[in-house]
């Protein structure tokens, strides 16, 4: 597949079925090498110059090899020097070099005149972005316009963009895709531990006992990570425990599947915690010496309507009355709001229980994209906290990212509305930090957060926001509620960029197009779940006119009149810009690897310290920021302790009824990454799953008479959508829910979700919203 | 024309012998899997006669656990 011309249609054709079977491989033996096929895809006698790269794809951070010849990329394979993946490669990785040579590569900036796209060059295009952001800021005021970057930008896209909005232009209209993917992680983090990111590494996968993976499907989202669990199983018969809400690839190769109710993630986490106080098996000394009880408020609705806000009052409480509390999630009457067997809870308790069993958990969106997102995080944490089994090989509560640097660049580099690259914008002393490293006055960065993704495309729609720069992201598939922030975007007087290798949807929407240079096209690094940063160095050329998303930045920062703070030379403006992003983290607790080391080695973990990365954070053993004198010490919170908090069971935005008597939940799949703008385009991915579908329990499909391929119409309060249905192929949901990909473009599943949202993160919930299924 | 994709599941231990059956047959194409002991295969036959019997051949080799189709193609005679 890595040869453009194909010799005739049979051999093709053939060459797609080898393909499909490799990948429905890949998909039961996450991991899996072809290397007969690798090497079959390179051209006789070539030579080849093997270079290191992080994958362009999913958070796990898989070092690869990429093989270059005459300018083109023609192999990949896995590093067999990368901790993180060991050589191993997932179908996604294995055919990332495609993504770059897609027929429809978007080359020539396009600018929109008269309802048509009309090409322009570079320059000019860049002239017009310039001119268009200063004209709106003089007619609408500064906080009119906006960026929206994502988790797949470069380290240092996201420090220009957030240099140029927050520091130069002076507004915190800077928001990026993670938000609708990490940010309950994000805020989990911050009112539990005070700093942002895991306390472990993968490493833990070597030492834990039992893996509990809360509405993870790890086969499909993480595939080479679930490999290293499949791995150790063998190794040393560790157990997996799948709890979820469908049965998927996952639960299949779990040791146990465990299903639950939406959203009673909450109460089953709170019987878990019961259970731990009432058995006995709370880490007393640790709990005593190192936590904190807290509650906060309750009730806090769900963000529906326009310009909601929420600030939590958190407030002190005992243990005793943090075990009064408890009372009410006995496993008994969990197990009837859960669905969950009291036999059920009572296991998954003892396994946290024992005293001689390390546990890693596991999540990502399942806990994430919750109206309880934050909580649900708190929870897990409590577990981990109360019987002390955190920050050490294999205890290890562990939130996984979906973009290979949604930690690197949305979480690390701040490019949120709240966020600096150190701290937060409210701190009057993280303001003068940051605007001493950008050479800006400190007065520029405004004190307010403004606007989180899901309010800045309503404001948007409101007109409160004329202008939008959309960076290597694609809202116009990926927002819930889609049709209202479609139709906001395309009213009169808004004005869109968008920077994309392909044409998208989001594309659909913008007046200017402008090309990217797309991973190894141009140099760059991603930080990934685990903390490591990782360098690549350009290895192609971008074709025709595509620019890296910092360069256009720059060239746009410079057009506006902040040549001073964009002084980076072209030859070396990634080195320079990487440089000055350290000063901000030039600390013990989150201090960078220096360039010279990620360019020798496959990534390095931060904090690094005195020339070694950080494996186990707040642990004196392992961490040289401990400076308590004890055993751990979290310093994120000013007295050194971590926080258990007391946080309920509250149901969901909109739970089924007698009209809509369904469950929705939405999600992904192994061959596409998110939207599919890039694997939809390598024809083994597009081939293997070619289209949405929508997964029915087989008795709900044999009541309604539907048979898998059947049409089936989904009809929410916004909206409704036909796709055909699946039933006992990939995934099963539980009766009475249906599940649906939101990879393909032709059929938008984020027309009808809603944009309800965890009112503490601001994360959608993607996972739940009441549905009427019909056959159509 | 079919055009038939398959995992091949060897027996504990004889995943180089099913490899060595699968590749001595003309219409097969077998490229094992480097770490895991899976056999990608793919059959391309004249007929659908032919690949009824290709398959009855495949399920006398002695080394071969199980068959697991993943996609059938059929294309034109003469493409
Ligand atoms: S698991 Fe993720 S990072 Fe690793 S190869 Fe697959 S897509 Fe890339």
């Amino acid at each position: 597949m890595y040869q453009s011309v194909q010799t005739n249609r049979r051999d093709f054709i053939k060459k797609m079925a080898m393909l499909s079977a490799m990948t429905a491989a890949a998909g039961m033996f996450p991991g899996i090498i072809f290397a007969e096929e690798q090497e079959r895809g390179i051209p006789t006698g070539a030579q080849l110059d093997w270079k290191k790269a992080p994958c362009r794809f999913c958070g796990v951070g898989c070092g690869v090899l990429i093989g270059t010849e005459n300018g083109k990329a023609v192999a990949v394979k896995g590093d067999p020097k990368s901790p993180v993946n060991k050589g191993l490669c997932c179908v996604k990785g294995y055919h990332s070099i495609m993504a770059m040579y897609g027929k429809d590569r978007l080359t020539k900036p396009l600018v929109k005149k008269n309802g048509r796209y009309v090409e322009t060059s570079m320059q000019e295009a860049l002239d017009l972005v310039a001119s268009k952001m200063q004209e709106t800021i003089e007619e609408h005021g500064k906080d009119a316009v906006s960026i929206y970057g994502s988790g797949q930008w470069t380290i240092p896209d996201g420090y220009v963009a957030s240099k140029l909005f927050k520091g130069c232009i002076g507004t915190n209209n800077v928001e990026a895709n993670a938000r609708l993917c990490m940010a309950s992680a994000v805020t989990g983090f911050l009112t539990s531990f005070g700093i942002d990111e895991p306390m472990g590494c993968y490493e833990d996968i070597d030492h834990a006992d039992t893996f509990v993976l809360w509405g993870n499907n790890m086969a499909e989202m993480h595939p080479v990570l679930f490999s290293r669990l499949l791995d150790q199983r063998l190794k040393r018969g560790v157990k997996i425990i799948d709890f979820a809400t469908r049965t998927t690839r996952t639960s299949m190769a779990a040791d146990k599947s465990i299903i639950f109710n939406p959203q009673t993630d909450l109460a089953v986490a709170n019987a878990i915690c019961h259970e731990i106080i009432n058995n006995g098996w709370m880490n007393n000394a640790f709990v005593q010496e190192h936590c904190n009880f807290r509650k906060g408020l309750t009730n806090m609705g769900y963000g529906l309507e326009d310009n909601y806000k929420f600030t939590d009052k958190p407030e002190p409480v005992s243990l005793k009355e943090y075990k009064k509390f408890l009372e009410d999630y006995t496993p008994e009457k969990v197990s009837k709001l859960s669905g969950v067997s009291v036999k059920d809870i009572k296991y998954l308790a003892a396994h946290y229980g024992d005293p001689n069993k390390k546990v890693m958990s596991l999540w990502c969106m399942g806990m994430n994209q919750h109206t309880r997102g934050t909580w649900i995080n708190n929870l897990v944490y409590n577990i981990h906290l109360l019987t002390g089994k955190i920050s050490s090989p294999g205890n290890s509560p562990f939130s996984l990212t979906g973009q290979p640097s949604a930690c690197g660049t949305v979480r690390e580099v701040g490019t949120l509305t709240h966020k600096l690259p150190h701290g937060v914008v409210m701190n009057k002393e993280h303001r003068e930090f940051a605007a001493k490293i950008w050479d800006v006055p400190a007065e520029n960065i405004a004190p307010k957060p403004t606007y989180h993704t899901v309010e800045m495309f309503r404001a948007l729609d409101r007109g409160d926001i004329r202008f939008m720069w959309i960076q290597v992201t694609n809202p116009m598939v990926t927002m819930p509620k889609l049709k209202r922030y479609r139709d906001g975007a395309k009213k009169e007087g808004r004005f869109i960029v968008v920077s994309d290798i392909y044409p998208t949807p989001t594309t659909d929407i913008a007046d200017v197009i402008l090309p990217s240079a797309m991973w190894v096209e141009r140099e760059g690094m991603y930080g990934n779940s685990e903390r490591r940063t990782q360098y690549f160095e350009q290895m192609v050329e971008p074709p025709g006119e595509a620019m890296s998303d910092t360069m256009q930045l720059i060239e746009v920062a410079k057009r506006m009149g902040f040549e001073k703070q964009f002084y980076y030379k072209d030859e070396t403006h990634i080195e320079e810009i990487y440089n000055e992003y350290r000063r901000h983290h030039d600390n013990k607790k989150h201090n960078m690897a220096p360039l010279e080391v990620l360019k020798t080695q496959p990534g390095a973990m931060w904090p690094y310290v005195d020339g070694k990365e950080t494996k186990w954070r707040f642990n004196a053993k392992y961490d040289p920021a401990c400076s308590n004198g004890k055993d751990f010490h979290f310093y994120g919170k000013k007295d050194g302790k971590a926080i258990i908090w007391q946080r309920p069971y509250e149901p969901a935005a909109e739970e089924p009824d007698a009209e809509f008597p369904f469950w929705l939940g939405t999600g992904r799949v192994v061959e596409h990454w998110h939207t599919g703008s890039m694997t939809r385009r390598i024809p083994v991915l597009h081939q293997a799953m070619p289209h949405a579908y929508v997964e029915l329990h087989p008795e709900d499909a044999k009541r309604m008479q539907i048979r898998t391929g059947d049409s089936v119409k989904l009809t929410t309060r916004r909206g409704e959508i036909t796709l055909p249905a699946s039933v006992n192929e990939r995934g099963v949901p539980a009766p009475m829910q249906v599940f649906v990909p939101f990879f393909d473009e032709n059929m938008l599943i984020n027309d009808i979700t809603l944009d309800s949202f965890c009112p503490i993160s601001k994360e959608p919930d993607y996972k739940k919203c009441a549905v009427k299924v019909e056959k159509a | 024309m079919p055009i038939t994709s398959y995992l091949a599941h060897p027996h504990e231990g004889k995943q180089q012998e099913l490899l060595e059956e699968l590749s001595a047959i003309e219409a097969c194409d077998a490229v094992p899997a480097q770490n895991r002991d899976v056999i990608a295969l793919v059959t391309a036959t004249e007929s659908k006669e032919e690949e009824a019997q290709l398959k009855i051949q495949l399920e006398t080799i002695k080394s071969l656990k199980l068959l697991a189709m993943v996609s059938g193609f059929n294309t034109p005679k003469n493409a």
